[in-house]
């Protein structure tokens, strides 16, 4: 377990998250609750991040989350409903809620979509990858700031 | 800020489920709590009258007993199942599938069932059958008590590259809803049960498997110390719920 989900500085869990040796993972430039840049100055795009939040392999985000499609069956209600989350919280801020939750919250259930270290008996299959890679995160981004209503 | 509101709010709801556990049976639908009720219609009775003919069975060596030989008929078995996972003499936590597998290789000099053997399942929900009703209430004193704490352990671990522990979900978000499914105290009261997703009978590790896996976590074998610590600890966490065994779930 990272001692930084205890740290009461997010800066003392930056030095906790340098992840070593994970190539996939960008490493992260936070400033106050968000990461002002683009990963890899990347940029998204809505649509397919659309995709990504819906994909019960990847993203899988409609297990805890509703969006606001009502074609979608069994959405999830563990974390908030996604509509409207493009006016409540800044691109920046939604970046960093998808990298690393625990960033904000570090009792958050919502699982680090882009991070490596810190984890336990991770399936072999998964392991040293992230969730998401830097493009479908800032997909998502793009795609979570464009829900304004 | 938002970080203490979170953690205020987290730890609100960690009381206010501290305590009461209800029985998995209180989440399903009415029509699978009505499946579930009748014998008659439930598919999972199969397996139950397959395991009361195994209990006859001849073993394969002749001059063997079969289980009843030794244990009589088998409405003798009723309580047994409360009281499982328990510690055998030789200081072995065994649950229920374990303690038949001993009889079948020591008292029967036959080869084991195998994990997830219809043989196996069969038997385990024959005999399990015998407690339905009956109070969970298995011993977590002596012996018992460090596989506890370690079931314990493991219960609150967050696991796999979804970073979840059983307790974040099966204490912290309790009745919501996670794709199809409500989620529940997540005992085991149930097991085996009959799975629509599975279409047959399935034990209680296999479950645990598939809760594994669903966080992306390294998926321990049947039997593993890992998943009988937890079961022990979901025994206790049910004490006095009535045994439902075998159930039925989607
Ligand atoms: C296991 C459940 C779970 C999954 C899976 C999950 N989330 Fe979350 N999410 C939460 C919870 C719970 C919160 C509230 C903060 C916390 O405690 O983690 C949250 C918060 C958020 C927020 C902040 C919302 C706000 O209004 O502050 C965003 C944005 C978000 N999630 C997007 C996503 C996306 C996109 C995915 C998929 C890539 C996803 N989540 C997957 C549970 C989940
Ligand atoms: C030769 C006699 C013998 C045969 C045959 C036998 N058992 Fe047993 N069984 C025992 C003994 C002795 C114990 C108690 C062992 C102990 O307490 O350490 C026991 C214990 C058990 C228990 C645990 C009971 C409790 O109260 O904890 C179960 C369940 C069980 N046997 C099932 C079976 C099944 C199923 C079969 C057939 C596959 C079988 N047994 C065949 C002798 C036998
Ligand atoms: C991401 C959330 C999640 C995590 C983490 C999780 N489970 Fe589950 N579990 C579920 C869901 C959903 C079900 C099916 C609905 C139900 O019965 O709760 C389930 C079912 C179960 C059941 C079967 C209950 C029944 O009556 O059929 C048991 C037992 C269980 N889980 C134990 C565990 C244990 C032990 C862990 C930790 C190793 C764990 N779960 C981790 C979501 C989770």
């Amino acid at each position: 377990m990272t001692a930084c989900w205890h740290a009461p500085l997010v800066a003392a869990c930056l030095l906790a998250l340098a992840p070593a040796g994970a190539s996939e993972v960008v490493p992260l430039q936070v400033s106050g609750d968000a990461i002002g840049q683009p990963l890899h100055g990347l940029s998204g795009d809505a649509a397919r991040g659309a995709l990504v939040v819906r994909n019960r392999e990847t993203g899988n985000c409609l297990i805890c989350h509703a969006i606001p499609d009502r074609t979608e069956r069994f959405q999830g209600e563990i974390g908030p409903p996604l509509a409207g989350v493009g006016l409540r919280l800044t691109e920046g801020q939604i970046r960093l809620r998808l990298v690393d939750p625990t960033q904000v919250n570090p009792g958050a259930i919502m699982p680090a979509y882009h991070r490596v270290s810190g984890l336990t008996n991770v399936d072999a299959r998964h392991a040293g990858r992230p969730v998401l890679g830097a493009q479908e995160i800032e997909d998502v981004v793009a795609y979570l700031a464009s829900l304004k209503e | 800020m938002r970080a203490g509101a979170a953690l205020l709010a987290c730890c609100w709801a960690a009381t206010a489920f501290a305590g009461e556990v209800r029985a998995p049976r209180a989440f399903l639908s009415p029509e699978l709590q009505a499946l579930q009720d009748d014998p008659a219609r439930h598919p999972g009775w199969l397996w139950v009258e397959q395991g009361e003919a195994l209990w006859r069975a001849a073993p394969p060596d002749p001059g063997k007993q079969t289980c009843a030989g030794c244990h009589g008929d088998i409405t003798g078995m009723s309580g047994v199942a409360a009281r499982y996972p328990s510690v055998a003499s030789d200081g072995a936590l065994l649950n229920l599938e374990l303690r038949i597998e001993r009889c079948r290789t020591e008292q029967q000099g036959a080869s084991a069932f195998g994990d997830e053997s219809e043989a196996l399942l069969s038997l385990t929900a024959a005999i399990a059958a015998r407690s339905r009703g009956q109070p969970v209430n298995v011993r977590i004193d002596g012996p018992a008590a460090a596989r506890l704490a370690e079931g314990r352990r493991l219960y609150s671990l967050r696991q796999g590259q979804l970073n979840l522990s059983c307790q974040q979900c099966h204490e912290e978000n309790v009745g919501k809803r996670l794709r199809g499914d409500i989620i529940s105290h997540g005992v085991g009261t149930g097991y085996p049960a009959y799975r629509l997703e599975w279409n047959g009978l399935g034990s209680l590790h296999r479950r645990l498997r598939a809760c594994s896996l669903g966080v992306r976590a390294v998926q321990a074998p049947f039997a593993s110390p890992d998943y009988l610590a937890l079961e022990l600890f979901l025994a206790d966490k049910a004490r006095g719920l009535a045994v439902e065994a075998p159930g039925i779930r989607r």
